[in-house]
């Protein structure tokens, strides 16, 4: 998974061709096709040709077993898309998933980052422990998080019991508490990722920019803004935005955690595209709110690509 | 820089904090797995077992087909791991050295298709693979994971290829290497480690995926296991919690072993290009 959208440049290195080098260097560019053409072509194949597949069933009124041939039907799709509550509803919900899911992941792994950026014993056992929900698979997060929030078996409740906090619910379950119970379980399968990504830019700091700052009498928040935000911001910026995009097409957790219910609460973009394609197989209909999809995500990253013009392009 | 002692233990609480909240969800699946079923039923369950046992993993196999899962799993993320990396080699390797409109073309692929909802593309694929008779066939998983594989390990690669001093390939130039010797035998031996690194890293994406899992493989014995454990949980949402505990534990072992191993290199590769940009 990539954490940044820019290619770094590296200064060509100067240096003196010989004939015999630019002979090589001509061989290796008729050779490079050979290099290049075994990923070429599945990614043309099975990558870009699917992609633009998919724009076009968007027009059209494709439908899984049916007998009469597939039409052109223009913008019909989206004409009715734009009348369908169920799928703004949904659309709303994926906003505020991914947001609700980014943010406070983002702030989490922020803080744990800077506190792995210290020296603190157990610091290891952070480091361990937070391979866990990286290397899961998500089915398996979703199962372990439905185990926790059992009504009756759960941790969860049988804890709040335990400090006098209610009777425990079923949150999962709940029309109010569903979303924010899965937005809890998806900022916990991403934040290793985070902090990772916001621990190696960190790291990137040089020390004795803090050190001078300490020495100039700038306590810890004026360190943080001047010297080590400005420091990590293209990692934060890059990855908030990836988060954002990844988040809002997410699928497999919360399918397993709440399949979209209770009444539709939980009902990602992703599971209502996935119901119309698959369980009631209108693959017009669901190519178009994958084009819709796609429109909001464009938008994100322009965002992030203005951030990024904004900033100056390299730092 | 000295730090105060209330900041101290400020910087502990705090820490603890984050180890409570990373561990206890898997604790609590560990504890889960193990419990007989007269402990799962009690109204206050506990964090340690009583009464350990492994009945759960027996009724676990017993009830869903864990071990043909397991084995389509394998053969999926291997097929893709290896092939994956095959491809994806040399195309990094033309990444990393020559700055032409292709390369160009394919980071900016990398990037975007890191973005797209995974549902446009799934319909279409869908239809192509049905129409190639490899619904519902493993090698056809393989083919879709190998191209979406192909992403991040072309970007770990390009990040390891870059490692590479280009010095190095230019003395072995000069000593009269042809551009293939010197491939093989300056350059591969450095990139082994990473490409290493690249296939496990593939290997455990596809181990874990589900989605294409899901929509691709309709017959419960080409079934992956991330789609066989949604089968423990009934169309109600009522789960046998034990068997259910078991399985997920078991599925998760291998990626957490291999991603102990690897983690140090993946987050290396990852990062090589990313924060420098």
């Amino acid at each position: 998974m990539t954490l940044a959208t820019a290619t770094p440049k590296r200064p060509r290195p100067a240096k003196r061709r010989t004939s015999a080098g630019d002979k090589e260097r001509r061989l290796l560019d008729h050779g490079a096709w050979f290099l290049v053409l075994p990923a070429l072509i599945p990614i043309l194949v099975l990558s870009v040709g699917p992609l633009l597949y998919g724009i076009a069933l968007a027009f059209t009124d494709a439908q899984s077993g049916r007998t009469e041939p597939t039409q052109w039907i223009g913008t019909l799709n989206f004409q009715d898309l734009l009348h369908d509550t169920l799928f703004w509803d949904s659309f709303r919900i994926g906003l505020l998933w991914a947001v609700g899911v980014t943010v406070p992941q983002f702030l989490l792994a922020l803080g744990l980052a800077l506190l792995l950026n210290q020296r603190l014993r157990l610091r290891w056992l952070a480091r361990a422990l937070a391979i866990i929900p990286w290397a899961m698979p998500e089915v398996v997060v979703g199962i372990m998080w439905r185990l926790v929030y059992n009504p009756d078996a759960g941790i969860l409740n049988e804890t709040l019991r335990d400090l006098g906090l209610g009777d425990g619910r079923d949150w999962l379950s709940g029309l109010a508490t569903a979303l924010p119970a899965v937005i809890v379980v998806g900022v916990w399968a991403g934040m290793p990722q985070t902090t990772v990504a916001l621990l190696a830019g960190l790291q990137n700091t040089p020390r004795e920019l803090h050190e001078a700052a300490a020495m100039d009498g700038a306590g810890a928040w004026r360190r943080f803004r001047t010297v080590t935000w400005p420091a990590i911001r293209p990692v934060a910026l890059a990855i908030s935005a990836l988060n954002l995009i990844w988040n809002f097409n997410s699928f497999a957790l919360v399918y397993v955690l709440t399949n979209g219910g209770p009444g539709g609460r939980t009902r990602l973009p992703m599971l209502f595209a996935y119901e119309e394609a698959f369980r009631y197989g209108q693959f017009g209909y669901a190519a178009a709110m994958g084009c819709v999809m796609v429109a909001v995500i464009s938008v994100v990253l322009a965002l992030h690509l203005v951030g990024r013009l904004r900033r100056g392009g390299d730092a | 820089m000295r730090t105060g002692r209330a900041a101290r233990t400020g910087q502990y609480v705090a820490l603890l904090a984050y180890l409570v909240f990373l561990a206890f969800p898997f604790l609590w699946l560990l504890s889960t797995a193990f419990k007989p079923a007269r402990e799962l039923g009690s109204l206050h369950p506990t964090w340690i077992p009583e009464d350990p046992t492994l009945a759960n993993f027996r009724q676990a196999f017993d009830e869903q087909p864990l071990l043909d899962a397991a084995l389509n799993s394998l053969v999926a993320a291997l097929g893709a791991a290896v092939v994956a990396v095959l491809i994806a080699t040399p195309m990094a390797y033309v990444m990393a050295r020559h700055r032409t409109t292709l390369s160009r073309m394919a980071t900016g692929w990398v990037v975007v298709s890191q973005a797209f909802p995974f549902v446009l593309v799934i319909i279409p694929l869908f239809l192509v693979l049905k129409n190639l008779r490899l619904i519902n066939s493993v090698p056809g998983l393989v083919m879709v994971y190998v191209v979406w594989a192909l992403p991040f390990a072309l970007w770990m690669l390009v990040g390891y290829v870059r490692a590479v001093p280009a010095e190095l390939e230019e003395a072995a130039a000069v000593d009269g290497a042809g551009k293939l010797r010197t491939l093989v035998s300056v350059t591969a031996p450095l990139l082994a480690p990473g490409i290493v690194a690249t296939a496990l890293f593939a290997f455990i994406t596809a181990w874990n995926e589900f989605f294409f899992a899901l929509v691709l493989l309709k017959s419960p014995e080409k079934q992956t296991l991330p789609v066989v454990l949604t089968h423990f949980i009934g169309a109600e949402g009522v789960a046998d919690l034990g068997p259910l505990a078991a399985a997920a534990f078991l599925a998760t072992l291998p990626s957490l072993v291999v991603f102990a191993v690897i983690q140090k290199r993946i987050t290396g590769g990852m990062l090589a290009g990313a924060v420098k940009s």
